[in-house]
């Protein structure tokens, strides 16, 4: 996993609450054994046309948005299905951060996973990051981890809240499973004592 | 943790391996779920790393989002890259170890149909699975929920899962519920109520006289959509009507272990006095038949309503409710029941159990789906259509007109080939009515067991109340 330590980028605005993961990267796309190569699917049914061609003003087809790496977006982001391929189509598209005033529980967890930072603000936050995104390709947006704070293009900045171990492991690119097989005896004597207090699990 | 504690404080308590300072904790998992679609980078994760599954007896895999349903499944899956992930399962299946129901397997069905008929499903349990849905198995008191692909190769590597405890919230739907009123109505008006992000945050534990005089299967359907509230998981207490479903099933305990596991499951409730963040109470008798008019599960109305005006909603949902309403082709202030359908589909492990086959059999009971619609009933597992076959429900949706399929998740999501075409309009049991869900353009009613059998008859959305 990559890193993530500070970014700025092009922030696109997507004020529509409770995009779910159906429209993030819809079913037909899940298919595959792999998880690359799933940016040119992100948001697809709203991005092209059944013909493919693409819908002009979706937002990320607009010029100005093309190179996003933010996203701006409406409550409740992510919420429905489980899919990782969630994350890993908005990685491969080249967002690495997701501004919201909430998203679901399952897809915060799963940007963790894949270097994307969701960062959660109040509504006052997210509506004037908001503006700022739809300025345009010239307004760059600084999402900064280490001091938990997202800069708008004219230097206003909003402080937000993350879980330390969380982004402990975003500042260093850690592996879960590494850091948890690390703690194996602790497995090892939980499996031990469970085998007596509930044998038939 | 001393005091009163909630009946999910409990089942986290017995399952922490370690804690941080911070209040990170290594969660023990009893029972990891596998199928298809979100396994195969986790398999293929612990091949690169050359990790091993940690507990293969505690695994159980079987394929059901691709899988086709129609009658010649034998034949094989026609396209290519479903069959190339069913065989991917079918081959980690094999070469890890785990337990595995294959497509031909009389006992294959949605994975959140078959962990419970088969016993895997137990109170007090932690169970996860790669699919949001999980929820469905905290009807057993068992803290059941969803993870993404990395967590699933966690799980599968370290049989555990790192995580911060959620806050406890209560769901109670207090009284008797009336005629025609089911567990999806139950859990749909929650989520008419909260809204799909009310349960952010939390566990819910639904309890309420509505919620003890529900069936399992009852329980299994209001569990499984505490996801779409939002929630991690849902919670239901164990009573007897959860020991007597679990006795006697494969893989349940037997004997002195029974005993043992009885003695401890019967301390599984929140004591007196625990302390919920947050508490949410219906009347049972204030919960009408419901449908879904917009796309988002929150979009929740009595069938004896209008289409709402996209004006009537505050903030960003507005422009989300306007949305809706262009996709949906719907004009505010018309009757839910004026609006017309092309197709019916009953299944899903929200309602494709057999309780659920019954409630729409005894609807269809001497009728016919209304010409020109297309009708399927897609049951939970290949057992729960064994048994509808033998109660001779199978006969019924088979006279009626419904096509009576094979067990998989189906036009649910529509990864198979059971889709909607753009603008087909469909009465569905399943749990999303997300623009695209069911097939791209596709319009997704849901609601009950009964209210789509009563759809299918009329050609419109129903009140079920009318035909009974």
């Amino acid at each position: 996993m990559d890193k993530f330590t500070t970014l700025t980028g092009i922030a696109a605005p997507m004020p529509l609450v409770n995009i779910d993961t159906d429209m993030i990267i819809p079913k037909q796309f899940l298919k595959t054994i792999k998880r690359s190569g799933l940016g040119k699917n992100l948001f697809d049914e709203m991005r092209y046309n059944s013909d493919g061609s693409e819908i002009a003003d979706f937002i990320l087809n607009q010029p100005a948005y093309r190179d996003a790496e933010i996203l701006v977006a409406g409550d409740n982001f992510g919420c429905g299905s489980s899919r990782e391929h969630a994350p890993w189509a908005l990685l491969d598209f080249g967002i690495r951060c997701v501004v919201s005033t909430s998203f679901a529980d399952i897809f915060y967890n799963n940007c963790f996973k894949n270097g994307i930072l969701p960062v959660v603000l109040p509504q006052e936050a997210v509506d004037a990051l908001m503006e700022d995104a739809r300025k345009g390709a010239n307004a760059r947006m600084t999402v900064d981890l280490e001091s938990q704070t997202v800069t708008t293009s004219d230097g206003q900045a909003f402080g937000f809240d993350i879980d330390p171990f969380k982004k402990h492991c975003l500042l260093n690119g850690l592996d879960d499973i590494g850091l948890t097989l690390e703690k194996s005896a602790s497995i090892d004597a939980y499996e031990k004592t469970a085998a007596q207090s509930r044998p038939w699990v | 943790m001393s005091g009163p504690k909630t009946l999910y404080d409990k089942i986290w308590d017995a399952h922490v391996v370690h804690e941080d300072a911070d209040g990170t904790c290594l969660l023990y998992i009893d029972r990891h779920l596998v199928h298809e679609v979100t396994s195969p980078q986790a398999f293929e994760g612990l091949r690169m790393t050359g990790r091993n599954v940690r507990a293969p007896e505690k695994t159980i895999a079987v394929p059901d989002h691709n899988v086709p349903t129609t009658l010649d499944r034998e034949k094989g899956i026609e396209n290519e890259e479903s069959r190339i992930q069913v065989e991917a399962l079918d081959k980690n299946a094999r070469d890890f170890g785990i337990n595995y129901y294959p497509v031909n397997d009389v006992r294959q069905g949605i994975v959140h149909i078959v962990g419970p008929e088969q016993g895997w499903t137990l109170p007090g349990m932690t169970v996860v699975c790669g699919d949001s849905h999980t929820a469905t198995h905290g009807a057993f008191g068992a803290l059941a929920h969803g993870i993404g692909t990395s967590e699933v190769e966690h799980v599968l590597a370290t049989q555990t899962l790192i995580q911060k405890k959620s806050k406890n919230m209560k769901v109670e739907i207090t009284g008797k519920l009336r005629p025609g009123v089911t567990a999806k109505d139950i859990t749909l008006s929650v989520i008419g109520a909260t809204g799909t992000a009310g349960g952010t945050g939390y566990v819910i534990e639904y309890c309420g006289e509505a919620i003890r005089d529900l069936s399992m299967e009852g329980r299994m359907t209001v569990c499984n959509m505490a996801i779409e509230g939002g929630a991690r998981a849902g919670l239901i207490a164990p009573d007897e009507k959860t020991f007597e479903y679990v006795m006697g099933r494969p893989h349940a305990p037997k004997g002195a272990q029974w005993e043992a596991a009885l003695a401890w499951w019967k301390t599984l409730f929140t004591d007196e006095g625990a302390h919920f963040d947050k508490v949410v109470t219906i009347r049972g008798e204030d919960i009408a038949p419901v449908v879904t008019w917009g796309t988002s599960p929150e979009d929740v109305l009595p069938i004896t309503g209008t289409v709402p005006a996209a004006e009537s909603f505050t903030g960003g949902k507005v422009g989300a409710a306007q949305r809706s309403l262009d996709y949906m082709g719907l004009t505010p202030g018309m009757k839910l029941t004026d609006i017309k359908i092309d197709t019916v589909f009953i299944g899903s492990c929200t309602n494709g159990r057999i309780e659920d086959l019954r409630a729409a059999a005894a609807i269809l009971k001497g009728k016919k789906v209304k010409d020109g619609m297309r009708a399927m009933v897609v049951p939970g597992s290949g057992l729960v259509r064994a048994q509808a076959e033998e109660e001779g429900l199978a006969q019924i949706f088979i006279d009626a007109g419904f096509e009576w399929r094979l067990a998989g998740c189906s036009m649910c999501l529509a990864m198979n080939p059971d889709q909607l075409s753009p603008g087909e309009r469909c009465a569905a049991t399943s749990n999303r009515n997300f623009e695209g869900r069911q097939g791209r353009g596709g319009r997704t009613h849901l609601m009950s067991p009964a209210m789509a059998a009563a759809a299918a008859v009329t050609g419109h959305l129903t009140d079920v109340r009318e035909m009974m």
